[in-house]
């Protein structure tokens, strides 16, 4: 399709408490850049059910208009509703750039819109920008299981949609003195077609504390742990600082801690203020998961870890005897 | 029960090393392997014939005549049947070109083999990792979708799929047919017994091309039909310049670096 405005939109995901997740506020920030170099206005998308508060975190950081669909059906995600709506308001307002965050439904949802519209999509993306000679968005990301970068371009199709990994772009300070303008779209979606049905919903016994992708800080354990007790030091660090436990593909693969706390391609893909790795090696499927951390810290006893080339801070030691007085250090100062 | 799954052969990306001279990657002697999230899929329709034995289990892939070692691999494992869809017009296609072109086969395979109910992919390949062929072939054929699956069940005419989310697994009810991808679940894939991979190893493996799917709009296949243009590559930089602590003592190792991150005002 053609594009009908030079506007950049960010879908808003919502939680369902009406509230937005992090991810969609952090693209404001590229997304601002974005829509300023392409001569247009930032728009934020947000569908859910009662999202008042999501529509106004929009407008605190930074959105210049917001789109709004709300309705009991898309309290809890799924690909039929939210992709029936994304769709009738691009066709509607036609925009020129699309950012997605690439959560688990961003993931879900980007491909049927992308393939419903016939246009392109960049997944995963860990860096935006605008291509200088043509003015289209160039999409870098990681192929090759973080091996190799690729910068990719969408030409001649509108939008040009990308997801983009949580945590790879900070959301810029609230402004609540910020307006927008804020419009109503009325969409329904039958419950005949939603063809999928949630029956029941099996947590995680720990996973409350398991928001990997919007903890500030991660401690994480790899094989370098031992054993299901080897967590016991990592857990404790992790409560001391106010962190979320993450684990690398090894000790998830061991059985040492549920998956819900894996980190790398196989899990999450995570960008804390600090990411302290303990007893991980850094495999590079690892790295692509972590290595948008702003701090990484990495303690190993192994001087010749692929980790400590990524690391902040390398400490080369018996993880056993340096968490509890790095722990302890870190209550001292709490206290 | 018809089930297919689509299954994409794969460089082993943890055998990828990067030429420190020339900063690229050697993909020279790097084993091609089965897509391990296409053998999860595989494994789930599996399951699914171990307790419906006349449950029909066909694989298709798109790729170059090497892929077809994916296929009896396949065969060899679990499934009834294979197909290859190779064709030098499909060559350079992104993912919507891929997904069309996939989709536009499976109607073709379906001419010979019937309507499938289930079809199984992998959540992503680790060679892309991009996680949009499944959702663009389920969008292609209209089907519901689930991701990241980690078990299904079938149940009268719908399917019980056990789903990956943030707080848990979620159990989802969806009618066929459907398309599922599927993340790592608990288990490994199974094993090929001798009998089965002999059997694979003669098994004839039909090739579709471009002239057998009569329907295909060439303009939407291969790199024509991409929207998206690969601009340029390169390998990530590595980070340098980081601080190393190896004190004599792990405690003054663990003073040091409460220091420096609280002096950085991290914590």
């Amino acid at each position: 399709m053609e594009a009908k405005t030079k506007d950049l939109w960010v879908f808003i995901e919502t939680n369902e408490d009406g509230t937005a997740k992090s991810v969609g506020q952090e693209l404001m920030t590229p997304g601002r850049m974005i829509a300023e170099k392409q001569g247009g206005s930032l728009v934020a998308v947000v569908i859910g059910n009662k999202v008042d508060e999501a529509v106004m975190a929009a407008v605190f950081h930074g959105a210049d208009k917001i789109i709004v669909v709300e309705g009991p059906e898309y309290q809890h995600y799924s690909t039929d509703a939210y992709s029936i709506a994304l769709t009738a308001l691009i066709k509607k307002y036609g925009p020129t750039s699309l950012l997605i965050g690439a959560t688990n439904n961003g993931r879900d949802l980007g491909p049927r819109v992308s393939c419903r519209l016939k246009t392109g999509l960049t997944a995963d993306c860990t860096a935006l920008d605008v291509d200088a000679e043509t003015g289209n968005v160039a999409w870098t990301r990681p192929a090759f299981g973080g091996n190799l970068m690729a910068t990719i371009l969408c030409p001649d199709h509108r939008p040009q949609i990308g997801t983009v990994r949580p945590g790879v772009f900070k959301k810029a300070d609230a402004n609540e003195s910020r307006t927008a303008e804020i419009i109503r779209e009325d969409i329904h979606v039958d419950a005949a077609d939603i063809r999928t049905r949630v029956l029941e919903l099996i947590k995680d016994v720990d996973s409350e504390s398991v928001d990997l992708e919007g903890a500030e800080i991660i401690v994480s354990g790899g094989r370098g742990v031992g054993g299901p007790e080897g967590f016991a030091p990592v857990k404790a660090l992790a409560e001391a600082l106010g962190a979320t436990v993450g684990a690398s593909r090894a000790a998830v693969d061991s059985g040492w801690i549920s998956h819900a706390h894996q980190v790398g391609q196989t899990g999450k893909t995570v960008g804390p203020k600090l990411y302290i790795a303990c007893g991980i090696s850094g495999a590079i499927q690892h790295l692509a998961g972590m290595s948008g951390s702003d701090c990484i810290v990495a303690i190993n006893k192994d001087p010749e870890a692929p980790i400590f080339d990524i690391a902040d801070y390398g400490v080369v030691g018996n993880l056993f005897e340096i968490l509890p007085i790095l722990t302890e250090e870190v209550r001292k100062a709490k206290a | 029960m018809n089930m297919l799954v689509c299954v994409k052969q794969v460089p082993d990306t943890t055998e990828i090393k990067i030429d420190p001279v020339t900063n690229t990657l050697i993909r020279a002697g790097v084993p091609s392997i089965l897509n391990p999230f296409d053998g999860y899929a595989l494994e789930a329709a599996a399951r699914i014939k171990d307790v419906d034995p006349s449950a029909k289990i066909v694989v298709l892939s798109m790729g170059p005549e090497q892929a077809k070692s994916v296929l009896k691999e396949s065969l060899a494992i679990a499934a009834d049947k294979a197909y290859l869809v190779s064709d030098r017009v499909f060559g350079g296609s992104d993912t919507l070109a891929t997904s069309y072109t996939i989709s536009e086969s499976i109607k073709k395979v379906e001419e010979l083999e019937g309507k499938f109910d289930i079809i199984f992919c992998g959540k992503q390949a680790i060679d892309g990792d991009t996680a949009q062929v499944g959702p663009e072939i389920a969008e292609h054929l209209g089907l519901p979708q689930v991701t990241y699956s980690l078990e299904a069940e079938v149940n009268g005419d719908t399917v019980k799929v056990k789903k990956e989310v943030g707080e848990g697994v979620e159990v989802i009810a969806v009618r066929m047919p459907c398309l599922l991808t599927f993340t790592k679940p608990a288990w490994d894939l199974r094993y090929p017994t001798i009998k089965r991979k002999i059997a694979a190893n003669r098994a004839g493996i039909p090739t579709l091309t471009a002239a057998d799917l009569t329907a295909i709009d060439r303009t939407r296949a291969g790199l024509k039909g991409s929207p998206t243009k690969v601009k340029k590559t390169f390998v990530p930089q590595k980070k340098s310049g980081g601080v190393k602590i190896r004190e004599e003592t792990s405690e003054a190792s663990a003073k040091r670096l409460f220091g420096l991150l609280n002096e950085a005002g991290i914590i």
